[in-house]
């Protein structure tokens, strides 16, 4: 596929890899506003299932105000606005009798700094699926707790302390018994705001290792402020500045040939 | 070279900073004397009235006066003073004598009828009976008071042995004219139920309120209206509360007067403010995190509150409400204004009967003439603090337990 094309795919916003993979996610003319602040103007675009995705843009862009609109998690924050459509499976998420407890069982969510209940291991784990009433017994809900543990690639340091606490984990351990805990209720898409950035290198790395492995079931947003960690992890890459969505496509293409401007700029570190 | 010796500039800074401090330790000194003064003066004043005075004497329960059949009817006081007087048989004038029998407490016959309505077998035999002295002998037997009747009391323990015991009477008696009788028995269960009512109301009403205003009620102009407001009642001076409590419990509703029950409503509006901002901050204090996390994996708003934001805010809740539960513990003037301000001999035995409270106690003892009130005045001050003490104590204990990090 050559340059001109590319440019023509972000128009239309199919790029290269959404021709083999379904569309999960896609908005279509999204608009939110924070009280006066309009933190996302006119975005529409489309993701892909069994693919990371990767929002990158400097702060202050509106990334993760959108990640947050795809589980609604910006219901919580008073004043918060949203015009336009965000569809899941077709879906739109925002209509009046979409269910929201439903919406974010089906939409799980990791956020930048890693959020363990204070509550044991286990218990962490566990909580998803006992309010969502999925395991029918006590063995069951052992079984799904420990192979979200496994999925998330922890189980094998914490086996012998499921009841202790999970804020004693160290914090890369904290931030997989997170992702464990958002796997545990079987979602179809992760959302990961800034997962990384309160972990040292090595923890990151184990991150991203998991990530690419959990790509292969489901459908993987992630923000991050970290350029090469986007071109390391992602499939695909949307670029984002001061609320607009600048560009998405191919991770590979929008490192190596960047179609506008400002992406070029800001990821030759020219500003950001 | 670089000059590293003090300059003539800093001196004066470091002069400043010594003077600042100097001024807190002379604050905290002076803070330190002045409370140790209050304390050992309270407990040195307080301390006799845990005690009291007894004689023994032998007793002929003579059936001439005490009917087997009604041995409640029998007049154990003449039978006591009888044989008291018998013990002197040179005291002979009329004045004397009745100064000998103003020694012995109106308990003394009452617990020798007890004794023998239990043992019927008693009458006709003789007993030893033991006998609380009045107020006024006590005084001089602990030595507080010097009497004009000193001669007379030396002579009297020299026939009857006196001895000094623990006054059960102080906490199993409710108030009464008599100080040797007095006890603290009425106002200590009139402020438990007072309290108990109290909190029974204001806690879930308190920790309610703030739940639903911290985490459900959307943001709007009446919210920082009723905000506003809460802050305002919690600085209200709670006589007000106590007006309040008069014209609509005791003149709309036509609750008892006097009653706990009256009492623990005027309270619990009282610490209902205090409940609630301490509860609305202790929400506040949890990280939103912890919410954002349940909420992320599909639970209800909520669910979260409930799950995971209430039991880490629980520490901060209980230490509001037992702060707000030692201020009601203490609070008189609400209660004057329904009163609770009367002098109730009885008991009471639940939440409608007339009852007063410990601080109103103390207001009353401290009002009357007789010394030996003094101390009971102290005395209950004392039971006061030391409640006071224990709930702040529990406070720390309960933060202490259920504090935990995240």
């Amino acid at each position: 596929m050559d340059k001109q094309t590319t440019k023509a795919n972000i128009v239309t916003g199919t790029p290269r890899i959404m021709v083999e993979r379904p569309t999960r996610i896609s908005a279509r003319n999204v608009d939110i506003y924070y009280g006066e602040k309009h933190a996302i103007k006119n975005l529409s675009v489309e993701i892909p299932d069994r693919a990371v995705s990767a929002f990158i843009g400097p702060s202050g862009c509106g990334k993760s105000t959108f990640l947050r609109a795809v589980n609604r998690m910006n219901d919580t924050i008073a004043g918060c606005k949203l015009t336009g459509e965000v569809c899941l499976d077709g879906k739109n998420i925002y209509d009046a009798d979409v269910d929201v407890v439903e919406l974010r069982s089906h939409v799980g969510m990791v956020f930048q700094k890693p959020n363990p209940f204070p509550k044991s291991i286990f218990e962490n784990v566990a909580y998803g699926p006992r309010i969502h009433g999925l395991a029918k017994d006590k063995t069951q809900l052992e079984e799904m707790v420990v192979n979200s543990l496994k999925k998330a690639g922890l189980f094998e340091e914490v086996k012998d302390r499921l009841h202790q606490s999970g804020t004693g984990l160290s914090g890369g351990q904290q931030q997989r018994l997170c992702i464990a805990r958002a796997i545990a209720v079987n979602p179809e898409v992760i959302l990961m705001d800034e997962p990384c950035s309160a972990l040292d290198p090595i923890a990151t790395a184990r991150i991203e290792e998991l990530i690419d492995e959990l790509r292969q079931n489901y459908c993987i947003i992630i923000v991050t402020h970290s350029m090469q960690q986007a071109a390391r992890v992602s499939q695909l890459t949307a670029f984002f500045h001061l609320g607009t969505l600048v560009e998405f496509g191919d991770t590979d293409e929008m490192f190596t040939s960047p179609t506008d401007k400002r992406t070029q700029d800001y990821i030759t570190g020219r500003f950001g | 070279m670089i000059d590293l010796t003090g300059k003539a500039a800093n001196t004066k800074r470091y002069a400043a900073e010594k003077r600042f401090k100097s001024y807190g330790a002379i604050a905290l000194g002076l803070t330190t004397v002045f409370l140790l003064f209050l304390l050992a003066d309270i407990v040195g004043k307080g301390w006799p009235a845990f005690f009291e005075h007894h004689a023994s004497v032998d007793v002929m329960i003579d059936p001439a006066s005490v009917d087997v059949a009604t041995p409640a009817t029998g007049d154990y006081s003449a039978l006591i003073k009888d044989a008291v007087r018998a013990q002197f048989p040179d005291i002979t004038s009329r004045s004397d004598k009745k100064k000998l029998a103003s020694f012995i407490s109106q308990a003394a016959a009452d617990d020798l009828r007890d004794r023998v309505v239990a043992d019927p077998s008693l009458i006709g035999k003789t007993v030893k009976a033991d006998i609380l002295l009045s107020a006024d002998a006590d005084l001089y037997f602990k030595g507080i008071e010097q009497s004009d009747d000193a001669e007379m009391l030396e002579k009297f323990k020299t026939k009857l042995p006196v001895a000094k015991s623990i006054s059960w009477r102080f906490w199993t008696n409710g108030d009464s004219r008599e100080p040797e009788l007095a006890g603290l028995l009425g106002a200590i269960k009139g402020s438990l139920l007072t309290v108990g009512i109290a909190i029974l109301l204001g806690l879930p009403l308190g920790v309610g309120a703030a739940i639903y205003l911290e985490q459900f009620a959307k943001k709007s102009r009446w919210t920082d209206v009723i905000e506003v407001n809460i802050n305002n009642l919690a600085a209200v001076p709670s006589i007000i509360f106590g007006l309040l409590g008069l014209a609509m419990f005791l003149n709309f509703f036509g609750l008892p007067r006097s009653a706990p029950l009256v009492g623990g409503l005027v309270l619990a509006l009282l610490v209902l403010p205090t409940i609630i901002i301490a509860s609305r901050a202790a929400l506040r204090a949890v990280p939103p995190s912890i919410k954002e996390a349940a909420l992320g994996v599909g639970a209800s708003q909520q669910q979260a509150v409930f799950h995971h934001v209430l039991p880490l805010a629980l520490p901060g809740i209980l230490t509001g409400t037992i702060l707000g539960l030692a201020r009601a513990f203490g609070e008189t003037a609400p209660l004057l204004m329904i009163g609770m301000v009367a002098f109730i001999a009885d008991v009471p035995q639940g939440p409608t009967d007339p009852a007063t409270v410990l601080p109103v106690q103390i207001f009353l003892w401290s009002d009357l003439p007789e010394l030996a009130f003094k101390s009971k005045t102290a005395a209950a001050i004392i039971v006061l603090i030391m409640i006071l003490m224990s709930a702040n104590a529990i406070a720390i204990y309960l933060r202490r337990k259920f504090e935990r990090r995240w």
